[in-house]
């Protein structure tokens, strides 16, 4: 029974985090369309708006890159869920491939073959965070493959400080033009070495568009960053304006005294999420 | 200006357009992505020929997500990819097959800027993501091929599109390039915004 509802719940979120825009980054295009001048980046906005209004009404695929499975875990250990969600996280991406549908985009990158059910060797990819407590929350990000490309390691000097993470990621983001599908949510990772850091810039796009880093310090390096990318004129769609960015979110962790590594991961406009949650008393939420 | 452009009829209004032209397409195109890419002009090396003919159609950079149903296909999602993983190829598949316009996303580099010129194409952009909007336009899958080998959204789909847009002309025949002269002013406003951060130190 359990494996049963947490499946259907999780075949569920994968189909509408595919279909339907969230209202934060709806409303965040919506403020971009009102501020944007030139008449290239209103229509860039308004294609995309058109676009996720039909998705949502018709409950098509916002983009045809449904990206591959990630999911982002907190778990609590006294959930009685815990064992199964791996299994069950598996078992509803392979229905979903089918049911939602989703685009089948896992590729063997020895062989080159596509199972065509988004599983495969280390599929689905899933980044676990064990907490204490009796509730668990998974968080779904389907990215796709045109802003993913865009993700960077920058090992800086740790002389660099402050301003040389500024300049980081201002440099990235220019230099990514409209590949990523702009206007992007920047996730930023800073410390922890190379692995962390990148996983902590992919995590901190799973937090809703706006919303701000609980230490004030690096949550007015966001506002600030947000700010200063904005300036940069990549614009809408890479085609000019003043919407670059529509949200800056920072998660760090603590560096070794040799190095400061920044992790940037890019989101697209079509900043698909979906979340599940499993209460202690085993009712599951869909949002 | 906003337009209107039906194909087969109106091939010939596909090389007057200019950068900042916008216009809705009605008329055949053709999904190639990396792996189509590949294996095309694989097939045109060896002097094979190919089960289609580009010529009179669009290439169109999309990789769509498509339903089969007992009525047939059914397109639910195909807006454009990133058209920059097909720079290394695009000049030898242009010159090979001459399609007569590009639609993708994000632009391209200056060996398929040169090419356009060369076989007098456009190239189009239509908004990243759009691919809900772009399903919608489609109305009808004329043809598959390739399906079995390189998979749904590498294989070469015929789509005979109906006002899909709006698109807007990136590159053009004369040689404009609006991806050129939008990065000198990012550049420009990238340094500006570095100087003031190295002050800071």
């Amino acid at each position: 029974m359990r494996e049963k509802n947490l499946q259907a719940a999780l075949v569920t979120a994968l189909k509408q985090a595919a279909t339907r825009l969230p209202d934060d980054v709806l409303s965040a295009l919506k403020r971009a369309k009102a501020a944007e001048e030139s008449s290239t980046a209103v229509r860039e906005l308004e294609t995309i708006l058109r676009n996720a209004e039909l998705a949502r009404r018709e409950e098509l695929p916002i983009c045809q890159d449904t990206g591959i499975p990630s999911f982002f875990v907190t778990a609590g250990t006294e959930s009685p869920y815990l064992p199964i969600i791996g299994e069950a996280i598996t078992e509803a991406v392979r229905t979903a491939t089918k049911s939602a549908p989703l685009r089948p985009n896992t590729v063997d990158p020895i062989t080159g073959e596509n199972p065509g059910d988004n599983l495969g060797r280390g599929m689905p990819l899933i980044d676990w965070e064990i907490v204490p407590g009796g509730e668990i929350s998974i968080d779904i990000l389907p990215k796709g493959g045109g802003s993913e490309n865009m993700s960077a390691l920058k090992i800086l000097l740790p002389g660099a400080g402050i301003p040389g993470i500024k300049r980081a990621v201002v440099e990235h983001v220019a230099a990514c033009g409209g590949l990523p599908c702009p206007p992007t949510i920047v996730g930023v990772g800073i410390g922890g070495g190379g692995m962390e850091t990148l996983r902590l810039g992919k995590r901190a796009l799973v937090r809703r568009i706006g919303s701000r880093h609980p230490v004030p310090a690096v949550a007015a390096l966001e506002a600030e960053l947000l700010e200063l990318l904005n300036e940069i004129g990549v614009g809408p769609m890479g085609l000019g304006g003043k919407t670059t960015v529509l949200s800056v979110h920072l998660e760090y962790a603590m560096r070794h005294p040799a190095s400061l590594p920044v992790g940037i991961v890019m989101q697209c406009w079509a900043d698909r999420r979906a979340r599940v949650r499993i209460f202690p008393d085993g009712r599951i939420e869909v949002s | 200006m906003e337009r209107a452009i039906v194909l087969p009829e109106e091939i010939p209004e596909l090389e007057r357009l200019r950068v900042g032209d916008v216009f809705y397409l009605t008329g055949r195109v053709f999904t190639a992505r990396d792996a189509a890419h590949r294996l095309l002009l694989e097939l045109h090396k060896r002097g094979e020929s190919i089960p289609f003919d580009p010529a009179g159609m669009g290439l169109y950079h999309c990789g769509p997500l498509v339903k089969r149903s007992a009525a047939g296909w059914r397109v639910l999602s195909a807006g454009p990819t990133t058209s920059m993983r097909m720079e290394p190829s695009e000049a030898r598949f242009l010159a090979a097959f001459h399609p007569r316009f590009i639609i993708g996303k994000g632009g391209m580099g200056p060996a398929t800027g040169a090419a356009l010129v060369q076989e007098r194409a456009v190239y189009a952009h239509f908004t990243g993501g759009a691919g809900a909007l772009a399903a919608k336009a489609i109305d009808r899958v004329e043809d598959v091929f390739f399906l079995e080998e390189l998979g749904m959204a590498e294989a070469v789909w015929i789509f005979h599109v109906k006002r899909l847009g709006p698109l807007l002309v990136t590159m053009d025949p004369a040689g404009g390039n609006l991806y050129r002269d939008l990065e000198k002013s990012i550049s420009a406003n990238k340094r500006k915004i570095v100087q003031r951060i190295e002050k800071e130190r």
